[in-house]
């Protein structure tokens, strides 16, 4: 009965109850909120500051960019790199997404809606927001976590320090061939990625859903604008860009061992994610509202 | 000529170096020893610019290391070889491309020079033929022999040893000692070696530097460190823990000027 109250939130009346101390108290400024602002504040503080530690990342990148001769071998090697290891899971995961997004369509159509605007849905969809966005989420979990891991492993055991005593500079040897395989792989993945969901989206409206060929190609060249190809793959270009970007960063900010590269490797696949849905409302708020 | 001018360098509240001075003279092999954790290999990464002073310089031939800019930094890097404390190879990389990779760099060297280089300076380091192998085949005696080739490649007037000996066998610190001496007499190079291994010091060094609490405790010719009155350099020299750190630096506060002189020899 005693532990029945004591884990209860809510004050009850009762003469067994007065010996448990109450869970909190409330006042003006409940001092359970000092250690909690603390925190709080001291997060934003820090995200402030590793934003100020990304732009001096990113300056230093910049400024490693004449020399060429370091970086140029290194481009091919890593863009081969990226798309093999990103190609099937961009597959795997618009195929899928062309599926439901096809059975979504006509379920939400059904009777009020032409059923043609399914090709119209699954088109859109797939261009403009889902190829790009759940392949940037997946590929921040593999390509993002890669680039973390092994730049992360080259800190703690010093190669990178190895690299700089032989005269290289790591954000032309390292940094720069694999955030460029990003920024142009990307949109190539991505592009493999919408065509994949329009095809099975096509398949299996025309297969599973009463839509024919015709109706469903119909739909799909409806509202059809090149600009939206366009909208997707610039979008694809940064979530390259920001996902490999931030893998170096952390993972070159590795410190203490083993630990400390699978901290590096979480944080790059949190913080990425991340900053693809805040770009993603970023080119939608910039680029998407017409006149 | 390697100098170390008063250098102070904290991480955060801890202060690793606190005014460390030593004068490394052209050709000899400096030997710094001293407890693990001291900062011994923060210093020599100041040598190399891997790390900015909080106060306090390091020159190299007169050059200020933390002044330079890119290229010259560059310029000065390519002549100093670094061998790491646990090697650090390039896992992805061959043991001759290991090798090469400081050279690639050069504009001035055929890819038939690279191969001459990375051959001698493999054969100088008793792994010939070895070129095709990754480093994850290596033994750990036969990774640092790898990347003390990777270091004299490059052919360098100043080396750079952390902890060269450590974590091996009294054989194979043996065969590691007997290859720096021949790395010295082959490029007439000027080194600092970080140890604690006391054997090892004695048989490279002409001088030996003790860094304790931050600073140079005493340094002075393997004979002079041999007979030292000091006790804290005695105790480490002679292996024995018969008396706490902290324990040691209350006492000694009161011998400071036998140490410090000790400090300036
Ligand atoms: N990059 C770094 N960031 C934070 N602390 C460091 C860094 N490098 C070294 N330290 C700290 O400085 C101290 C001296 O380290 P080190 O020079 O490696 O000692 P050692 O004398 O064994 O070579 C250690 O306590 C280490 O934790
Ligand atoms: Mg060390």
């Amino acid at each position: 009965m005693l532990a029945a109250v004591r884990f209860s939130d809510r004050p009850t009346a009762g003469p067994s109850v007065r010996l448990v101390p109450p869970p909190y108290r409330l006042t003006a400024f409940p001092p359970y909120l000092g250690p909690v602002l603390a925190v709080i504040g001291r997060q934003a503080v820090g995200t402030v500051a590793g934003f100020g530690l990304l732009g001096h990342f990113l300056a230093d990148t910049v400024r490693a960019v004449p020399d060429l001769r370091t970086w140029g071998r290194m481009v091919v090697q890593q863009m081969r790199r990226l798309g093999v290891d990103s190609l099937p899971i961009a597959l795997f995961i618009s195929a899928f997404t062309g599926i439901v997004l096809a059975l979504l369509a006509s379920y939400v159509f059904t009777g009020a809606v032409p059923m043609y605007l399914v090709g119209t849905l699954v088109g859109k969809t797939i261009i403009m927001e889902l190829g790009p966005v759940l392949t940037g989420l997946a590929l921040a979990g593999r390509v993002g976590a890669n680039i973390a891991a092994e730049l992360g492993t080259m800190r703690v055991t010093e190669q990178v320090d190895a690299l700089e005593t032989l005269a290289y500079n790591p954000h032309a040897y390292l940094v720069i061939p694999r955030v460029l395989a990003g920024t142009v792989m990307f949109p190539v993945i991505v592009a493999f990625a919408m065509a994949m969901g329009l095809f099975t989206g096509w398949l299996s409206a025309t297969t599973l859903l009463p839509v024919t060929n015709a109706e469903f190609m119909r739909g799909l060249r409806l509202f059809y604008d090149p600009f939206d190809i366009q909208f997707g793959l610039i979008k694809s270009a940064s979530f390259g860009f920001v996902i490999t970007l931030i893998g170096c960063f952390l993972g070159l900010a590795t410190r203490g061992g083993a630990e400390g590269v699978g901290s590096a490797t979480t944080r790059t696949v949190v913080y990425s994610a991340e900053m693809i849905l805040v770009l993603d409302a970023f080119w939608a708020v910039t680029l998407l509202r017409h006149p | 000529m390697i100098l170390f001018e008063d250098l102070h360098k904290a991480f955060g509240p801890k202060r690793v170096l606190d005014g460390f001075t030593l004068a490394v003279r052209d050709g000899e092999t400096m030997v710094v020893i001293g407890y693990s954790g001291t900062g011994k290999s923060v210093a020599i990464k100041h040598v190399v610019g891997l790390l900015e002073p909080d106060a306090g310089r390091v020159a190299v031939d007169g050059q200020v290391v933390s002044e330079l800019d890119r290229a010259q930094l560059t310029g000065l890097r390519s002549r100093i070889g670094f061998v790491f404390q646990f090697a650090a190879l390039f896992d992805s990389m061959t043991i001759f491309d290991n090798v090469a990779f400081g050279l690639r760099r050069r504009r001035d060297l055929a890819e038939s020079e690279i191969e001459d280089r990375v051959r001698e300076a493999l054969a100088l380091v008793d792994l010939a033929g070895t070129e095709a192998g990754m480093p994850s085949e290596l033994s750990g005696g036969m990774r640092k022999r790898v990347g003390l080739a990777r270091a004299i490649a490059v052919r360098p007037t100043y080396m750079l040893y952390d902890e060269p000996t450590t974590g091996l066998d009294p054989v194979t610190s043996a065969v590691i000692d007997e290859l720096m001496i021949r790395t010295r007499e082959a490029l007439g190079v000027t080194s600092i070696v970080i140890t604690h291994d006391m054997r090892s010091a004695y048989s490279v060094g002409d001088r030996i530097a003790m860094l304790y609490q931050g600073r140079i405790r005493q340094v002075g010719t393997v004979a002079e460190i041999r007979d030292t009155a000091d006790p804290v350099v005695k105790s480490f020299i002679e292996g024995r823990p018969d008396r706490s750190a902290s324990e040691a630096a209350t006492t000694l506060s009161a011998e400071e000027g036998i140490a410090v002189e000790g400090a300036q020899g």
